[in-house]
């Protein structure tokens, strides 16, 4: 006989639509997405903190989402590499991943995307420099795209950049 | 006919590769399957060419065991080399069909027709015929045998900004196994011990099953899945269970020692493969060195995962193997179902470097599905990852050799140990499965044993292409291993090449001869030598560079397996207490170049990954049983730790295509262990070449 976990309902934003979730206590903000929202373009990795595969934006800021239990992202925004893109029109930093073909397997690929987009959208961007110290720490690639994936960034940086300016 | 490629031979039926659809969309099926390596945009670029179509008319079908062609494994860089040319000769058999049915459509001869674009058109005409508006007229089941050798084979689909196929969808959404949900889905997690030889002997089953979200518990000897509504749900059981479960250990592991001591606690099958006659040429000086390569984990960022549906009577499989058709032959076997109720359909993984836990993980969801009879999804931890996938196998090389006064290897003696390196489920006959050995009626694996030559495992280019007087070569298979190895990226070609290029090193500083000149002295095959020239070129190689101060620079170079693709590379290294290589400026030869920037995107990954291998990784092991759990037991090499990476492709289009795809991972080894003799004047000869063996071997100098 299946006993049914306890549910708490947690509500929040994701890629710009208000949701409301009804979900066991302790479920991660990982589990909450691919699970209760079906956005799985947040991949499912170590789910210990360390591969960084699960990478979102909690308010802007990256964040890796198997380590961030559901309550503490009440009510704040939450986006996910489903919401980068603007109709066909990919977000500046999946374009700049696609055109360096930035990926042999491409399953780390959208949480460095998100941590990229997070640390170019903060106010100033980081430098190139910052965001390989942020890659170091939170981010492994076991396929070796890592040098194609420095240089989408330097991509990244141009087009950002130069659309600031 | 004798020229047919054999996958194509044992997959005739043309309708099995190539279907026209209705949108004149160009469906093709291969069975080499994509594992990050980008196979399926190559397969897509050979078939455009052939069809005579845009390559965006080309869809890849995901490859099912009952539809697409059966070509075994997708393993050993032969996915361009044999699945590329039967795709080739299919396509354009399909297109000489269509050639026909457009000549009878337009009233003409088939010599009258020529395809651009996927039109048919009559020489000179305007307006013509699409593959979608002739499919009504040709019957493509027909044997590949039925018709005449394809009047134009080659061309190229390749173009500077032909983008691989798969990544724009993976960058936006799903595009994993691990993203699949069929209704009415449950999730199951497998409690496997923390020490290889342990078994479970019980659980709290009852505590397990009341656990929230729980659906069923199945044991079934020593194997134990717990399915629940959700995979966090099912996660958090089967720590709950731990917390209960009783484990028997069968046996103890040896103490790991260093630089792979512990093969001594085990007995070798030994095989004198090569043994030339004669004498050996008179010898000016002697030289002999060993060395080492640990266990290396697969690592994949993406835990494996399996799908699996019971209806009853039949069973669907969705897995990431590289053997779809192999594992449908041993999960039927293991649940007691007739092969032909079972279909295996790939579906894509994290990237797959060799044999890892995916066919392991399929069976999991296999059993667990068919004991629910409701669709399972089962993944594994990253501890499981690091602990149960079978690993690279480790290597122990001792060489020896003589030289003559002209500065010519006169003998040479080379003797190899490591466990298997192929254990894949269908390699033999019993069942290489994990849960399959740990059921209450368990079955059993296949008796070890290593890949045949000339491929070879263990032995892997363990034949020096170079000219080395007289040879005598040795390989000792371990079959009993304290951990399981099966098939990884290279197989032996890592630690082999690594031996050779290091002793060749070793051999031309006694000689007194520039180690690229030493090589081309002892090499025959213009190929090799072109390679070895085009790397030094590009990489400013200055024989006169004498090194030291703790910065260097080093060669290696291997043709992968001796007959697929051939890569040299310069290392750059500057070695303080870390060694950091800054550059690996590399050659490669593999033929006629279906997809130049996948080309070079495999050898860049190549590079990275034999550098990660060869400066970091090893698998380790204690008396309580597993010591690499978690990413910070097993670090890789960093972003910030990244090489320049610059690679010449020699190409000699009218070469036939040659895999690539692990060619890189012995020669980036020893150009990096060539390059830190070069820096510091002593030569570490075990790897990984860990701050602490740089210093044992600086401090013994």
């Amino acid at each position: 006989m299946t006993s049914s976990p306890t549910l708490e309902t947690r509500s929040f934003s994701v890629n710009g639509r208000a949701v409301t979730v009804h979900v066991p206590e302790d479920t991660t903000l990982l589990s909450a997405l691919r699970h209760d929202l079906d956005l799985k373009g947040t991949r499912v990795g170590c789910t210990e903190g360390y591969c960084g595969a699960c990478t979102v934006l909690v308010d802007g800021r990256p964040v890796q989402s198997c380590n961030t239990p559901l309550w503490s992202v009440d009510g704040k925004t939450i986006t996910t590499v489903e919401g980068l893109a603007r109709g066909d029109v990919l977000g500046p930093v999946q374009e700049a991943f696609l055109l360096e073909q930035a990926a042999q397997c491409g399953y780390c690929t959208n949480g460095i995307i998100m941590t990229v987009t997070g640390l170019l959208s903060q106010n100033p961007p980081a430098t190139k420099h910052e965001i390989v110290e942020v890659l170091d720490e939170r981010h492994i690639c076991r396929c070796g795209a890592q040098t194609r994936i420095l240089k989408a960034i330097d991509r990244a940086i141009a087009t950002i950049g130069g659309a600031a300016r | 006919m004798t020229d047919l490629p054999s996958n194509l031979k044992a997959n005739a039926l043309l309708s099995r590769w190539v279907s026209v659809a209705a949108d004149d969309t160009l469906v093709i099926r291969s069975g080499k399957v994509e594992l990050g390596q980008g196979i399926a945009t190559a397969m897509a670029a050979i078939a455009a060419a052939e069809l005579a179509v845009p390559f965006e008319k080309i869809r890849v079908e995901n490859t099912e065991t009952q539809v697409a062609p059966e070509e075994g494994w997708t393993a050993g860089s032969f996915s361009v080399e044999h699945g590329g040319s039967a795709m080739r000769w299919a396509c354009a058999m399909v297109r000489e069909l269509f050639t026909a049915a457009a000549a009878e459509a337009l009233g003409t001869t088939p010599d009258d027709i020529v395809v651009t674009d996927g039109v048919f058109r009559r020489k000179g005409a305007n307006e013509g015929l699409a593959y979608h508006q002739l499919r009504e007229r040709v019957d493509l089941e027909v044997e590949a045998t039925d018709r005449p050798a394809p009047r134009l084979i080659g061309g190229s689909a390749d173009r500077p900004d032909l983008h691989r196929i798969d990544l724009r969808a993976k960058f936006s959404g799903p595009g994993f196994i691990q993203d699949m949900a069929l209704p009415g889905m449950a999730y199951g997690r497998i409690l496997r011990p923390a020490h290889p030889k342990d078994r479970l002997v019980s659980i709290d089953r009852a505590a397990v099953e009341a656990r929230p979200g729980v659906v069923a518990v199945v044991i079934d000897g020593g194997f134990c899945g717990i399915v629940a509504e959700r995979d966090d749900l099912a996660v958090k059981a089967v720590e709950f269970a731990r917390k209960s479960a009783r484990w028997e250990r069968t046996a103890e592991l040896p103490p790991m020692g260093e630089a792979n001591a512990w093969m001594d606690a085990y007995e070798a099958k030994s095989a004198t493969f090569i043994a030339d006659e004669g004498e050996a040429a008179p010898a000016a000086f002697s030289h002999a060195a060993r060395y080492s390569r640990p266990y290396i984990a697969h690592a994949s960022v993406g835990p494996s995962c399996g799908v699996a549906e019971f209806d009853g009577t039949k069973m669907r499989v969705w897995s990431h193997s590289q053997g779809i058709y192999p594992l449908r032959r041993q999960i039927a076997r293991v649940v007691g179902l007739p092969m032909e109720d079972v279909t295996v359909t790939h579906a894509h993984g994290s990237g797959c470097y060799g044999h890892n836990a995916a066919d392991d993980v399929a069976l999991d969801a296999a059993l667990l599905a068919k004991a629910l009879g409701r669709p399972v999804m089962v993944q594994w931890t990253r501890a499981d990852e690091l602990s149960w996938s079978p690993f690279g196998s480790p290597g122990r090389a001792a060489v020896s050799a003589s030289v003559g006064a002209d500065g010519m290897i006169t003998e040479w003696t080379y003797d190899v140990w490591s466990p298997p390196h192929l254990a894949r489920p269908g390699f033999g006959d019993g069942i290489n499965l994990l849960a399959a050995w740990h059921l209450a009626e368990p079955h059993a694996p296949s008796p070890p044993n290593d890949a045949p030559r000339p491929q070879g495992g263990g032995d892997r280019n363990s034949v020096p292409l170079y000219k080395v007087g007289k040879r005598t070569m040795t390989h000792h298979v371990l079959p009993e291993r304290p951990l399981h190895t099966s098939a990884m990226r290279a197989l032996g070609a890592h630690c082999n090449v690594f031996a050779i290029e290091s002793f060749l090193d070793e051999l031309a500083a006694q000689a007194g001869i520039d180690p690229v000149e030493f090589r081309i002295r002892h090499l025959d095959d213009p190929r090799a030598i072109g390679v070895i020239r085009a790397a030094a070129e590009a990489a400013g190689w200055d024989p006169a560079d004498a090194g030291g101060e703790g910065i260097g620079r080093g060669i290696g170079f291997a043709r992968y397996k001796n007959s697929g693709a051939y890569y040299a590379c310069v290392a750059t290294v500057e070695v303080a207490e870390t060694v950091r290589v800054t550059s690996v400026v590399g050659a490669v030869d593999a033929g006629f170049v279906v997809h130049r920037d996948g080309l070079l995107n495999q050898i860049e990954g190549g590079v990275i990954q034999a550098a990660s291998w060869t400066l970091k990784e090893q698998v380790r092991w204690n008396e309580d049983g597993f010591a690499v759990r978690s990413w910070a037991d097993y670090p890789l090499l960093t972003f910030s730790e990244m090489p320049e990476i610059r690679t010449v492709v020699v190409e000699d289009p009218s070469a036939p295509s040659l895999g690539s795809g692990e060619c890189a991972a012995g020669p980036v080894a020893a150009a990096i262990g060539n390059a830190v003799a070069h820096a510091l004047g002593v030569r570490v000869r075990d790897m990984p070449l860990t701050p602490e063996r740089i210093t044992a071997a600086i401090n013994a100098a």
